[in-house]
């Protein structure tokens, strides 16, 4: 038995092809919003991974420090190093703001961190890790800095000793990791002139100001301008210890949050970044359902066109199931066309966007059964119709 | 028309170029992709550990000049920048009653010692007066013992003698208290003279005002400061360190010293004090560098990066920084051995500040390790080297 479904695409191949693409198209955005989603989501598992913690404690009653904000003293780290099972504690800052290079500005994440401690950036693609304890940084490869480059944060210009690369907020924003005291100096102290004014407000309060008491002026303003705060410690634990317990522990005796991996990911995930994968899963159901439409119509349009053609093939005896298996043939190879096209369109652009886009096989598996079922599906429609075709169509009409 | 090979043999050419194109996606671009990675061998060389702190110029010997009482300013007769000399006057206070004080001392000095004289006086009547009682009451003994006079009158006699070596000696006493008195008030006298030189203060050192605290008609209390000399050729670096970098840094070992005013350069320094005490606070050690060559103008306060030279290591094993990474809570390196990666744990030394660390164990030179990777490396993954993993600056 011949193909007729080879023979018709045979027949208009360049039609059939361009279809193929458009459908295509469609469905490399569809792919795409996938992985965005499947994006944010290894966004922020990256974000957990790249500390190498165990265990975040943070301020009680927050979901800090990525959820909400969240300060601690720098000094309770030491309190925690005593606790059975702690192996060891990294202070850690975060604050996301604009930074200055010599080619305009970025939005960036500042990350204070402490070398060797829990909170440092697993693995670099270029250069080599802070070593001085002021003005060094590393920098992710989406800032757009350079090796050596000088990048000016609040007061101080650092140098940019390493690259990172995929090392971004949940909000998608590159991240810049400098020394912990320096992270501190930018997040808590003010700049020169809100420190100057702040300096005269005080010496005009006359509480602070007295007559007689040398010193007090002093020591009270020397107090509003150092900062030792933190948003996070985060703990690695010895090999034996047991997350739960210490967490209850920390819960329990200390008066501070402590969240586990799995409620990080939890936090992360369920409740942070929520909203925007219900938004995109929407779009994915309405792209979904749009393909599925086009599908059907060009599948509908394509039989409608050849109406007499299906005609004669009744008149000379051909049964249904051969002109069924050929529409039916005719959807399922613009889909393959169509998923083809779409996954290479798809892995093509998805390094060009913003934010990052993961494609996972298993996505793409998925979606080829996904557009293999909706194309089945929509032909249907046009299948009914090229059965209803009256024969008599081939030399009437 | 009819083509040479025939469309069905090109569309399966099609196809077949499609087919591989998918391929080549998922091999290259997904997941099975290998991971690129940049690699260097472990090298054997001197290393040369340093130590990086800021810290802030200070001067060693600074002088705060201020009053022992509370007091007002009467004149400050020196400003900030000005090159004083030992002694020299710097600033008067208003003495108040003191001139009055040291009147009233003079002239309490004078009355005492004139009760001094009196009393000098009192005693050399007091004297002459017991001296002829004494006589007389000897006469009288002499006459009684022949019965010329009653009894009664020869011890009234006596009585009188014993009276008068009484009122002699008191007198005495009395001289002695005024002497003593005399002195107290002269002391008193000196002592208020003293107070009223103190309300001048003049420079302790040859020096230079750093600063000018109060001004003329203030009121301060005792112990406050007026003006701030400071030794110039003292000036030096109160550097501090973090603790974790600081084990390494002894007295002698040279630095090199980078102005915050004059970043492009650099000027040699040596350690010249290690604080027993760290700042528990910001758990950072406090070392004192001086400078071995000064610039021309130094501004107290200034911030100032410091790099101390604490070690050389002439014949080491290293690697580079970057390369040192944590898996499973221990220090390792992933080390290339046929195209794939095995995590070695290493002990690492001394880090250097231009990223080079120290392999104590674990590892042996000509060793090939995973520098930097695109992604976190996992056991036996698939490598594949690339000379850099970003491009250099364009």
């Amino acid at each position: 038995m011949i193909n007729l479904a080879g023979r018709d695409i045979l027949h208009g191949w360049g039609k059939f092809v361009f279809t193929g693409v458009g459908l295509g198209l469609l469905i490399g955005v569809t792919l795409s919003m996938a992985g965005i989603y499947r994006g944010m989501v290894d966004d922020a598992q990256v974000l957990l991974e790249n500390g190498g913690a165990d265990l975040w404690v943070v301020q009680r009653d927050t979901l800090g420090p990525y959820a909400e904000p969240s300060s601690v003293r720098d000094d309770v780290y030491r309190s925690l190093l005593g606790i059975r099972g702690v192996a060891a504690a990294g202070n850690v800052t975060y604050l996301t703001m604009q930074v200055k290079h010599e080619r305009g500005d970025v939005r960036v994440m500042l990350v204070g961190f402490e070398p060797k401690q829990p909170g440092e950036p697993a693995y670099l693609v270029a250069g080599r890790p802070i070593t001085k304890s002021h003005y060094e940084a590393i920098a992710d490869v989406k800032t757009g800095l350079r090796l050596g480059e000088r990048v000016q944060i609040r007061r101080h210009e650092y140098t940019v000793v390493g690259l990172t690369r995929r090392m971004v907020s949940s909000g998608g924003d590159p991240m810049i990791f400098v020394p912990l005291k320096d992270a501190q100096e930018v997040q808590f102290l003010r700049d020169n002139d809100a420190l100057i004014n702040e300096r005269a407000r005080t010496a005009a309060n006359p509480a602070f100001n007295r007559p007689g008491v040398p010193g007090l002026l002093e020591a009270v303003q020397a107090s509003q301008a150092s900062s030792h705060n933190v948003n996070v410690v985060m703990l690695r634990l010895t090999q034996d210890a047991d997350t739960t317990t210490v967490a209850g522990e920390i819960r329990r005796w200390k008066h501070l949050e402590a969240y586990t991996r799995a409620e990080m990911d939890e936090i992360l995930v369920a409740k942070l970044i929520a909203t925007s994968a219900k938004q995109i899963f929407m779009f994915l159901v309405i792209l979904s359902v749009v393909s599925g439409a086009i599908v059907a119509f060009i599948i509908y349009t394509m039989t409608q066109n050849k109406v007499r053609e299906i005609a004669v093939l009744k008149l000379i005896g051909a049964r249904n199931r051969t002109i069924a298996a050929m529409i039916l043939q005719q959807a399922l190879g613009l889909g393959a066309i169509g998923f083809i096209v779409g996954k290479t369109a798809a892995t093509l652009w998805a390094p060009i966007f913003p934010k990052y886009v993961l494609l996972l096989p298993g996505d793409a598996m998925r979606g080829a059964a996904l557009v293999m079922a909706i194309c089945a599906l929509a032909s249907v429609v046009a299948i009914r119709a090229a059965l209803r075709v009256d024969p008599a169509e081939a030399i009437g009409g | 028309m009819k083509t040479p090979f025939g469309r069905k043999t090109l569309l399966i050419a099609a196809g077949i170029l499609v087919a591989a194109l998918l391929a080549w996606l998922i091999m290259s671009q997904g997941p099975l992709a290998p991971v690129k990675v940049t690699v260097a061998k472990v090298e054997q060389g001197p290393l040369v550990a340093s130590t990086f702190g800021i810290g802030t110029i200070e001067a060693r010997r600074s002088y705060a000049l201020g009053p022992t009482f509370a007091s007002r300013v009467a004149r400050v007769h020196v400003d900030q920048g000005d090159v004083v000399k030992a002694g020299q006057l710097l600033a008067e206070l208003d003495p108040v009653d003191l001139e009055d004080r040291v009147a009233s001392g003079r002239l309490a000095a004078e009355r005492a010692a004139s009760t001094v004289r009196a009393a000098e006086a009192q005693l050399v009547e007091a004297q002459s007066r017991a001296k002829l009682a004494v006589a007389a009451a000897k006469r009288s003994t002499e006459l009684r013992a022949q019965g010329f006079v009653s009894q009664e009158a020869a011890d009234a006699k006596g009585h009188e003698a014993n009276a008068a070596k009484a009122a002699a000696d008191a007198t005495n006493a009395q001289l002695v208290a005024a002497r003593r008195d005399h002195e107290r008030v002269l002391a008193d006298a000196a002592g208020v003279g003293k107070l009223r030189a103190q309300a001048r203060l003049v420079s302790p050192v040859d020096g230079v005002v750093s600063a000018r605290l109060v001004e003329p008609g203030t009121t301060i209390v005792a112990g406050q400061a007026v003006v701030q000399i400071i030794d110039p050729t003292s000036l030096w670096i109160k550097a501090r360190i973090d603790q974790g970098q600081a084990g390494g840094v002894r007295v002698g070992q040279p630095a090199v010293v980078v102005l915050r005013s004059d970043a492009k350069r650099t000027w040699p320094g040596q350690v010249q004090r290690v604080d027993w005490v760290s700042d528990a606070v910001t758990e950072e050690r406090v070392v004192n560098v001086g400078f071995t060559a000064r610039p021309e103008t130094l501004s107290v306060g200034e911030l100032v990066e410091v790099t101390i030279h604490t070690a050389d290591l002439a014949n080491v094993r290293s690697v580079p920084a970057a390369a040192v990474k944590r898996l499973e809570r221990q220090d390792g390196v992933w080390q290339v051995i046929d195209g794939r990666v095995t995590f070695r744990p290493v002990k690492v030394g001394i880090t250097t500040l231009d990223g080079r660390s120290q392999i104590l164990d674990g590892l042996s030179t000509g060793d090939e390790v995973v520098v930097h990777s695109e992604q976190a490396m996992k056991p036996d993954a698939k490598i594949k080297v690339v000379p850099a993993i970003v491009r250099a600056n364009p």
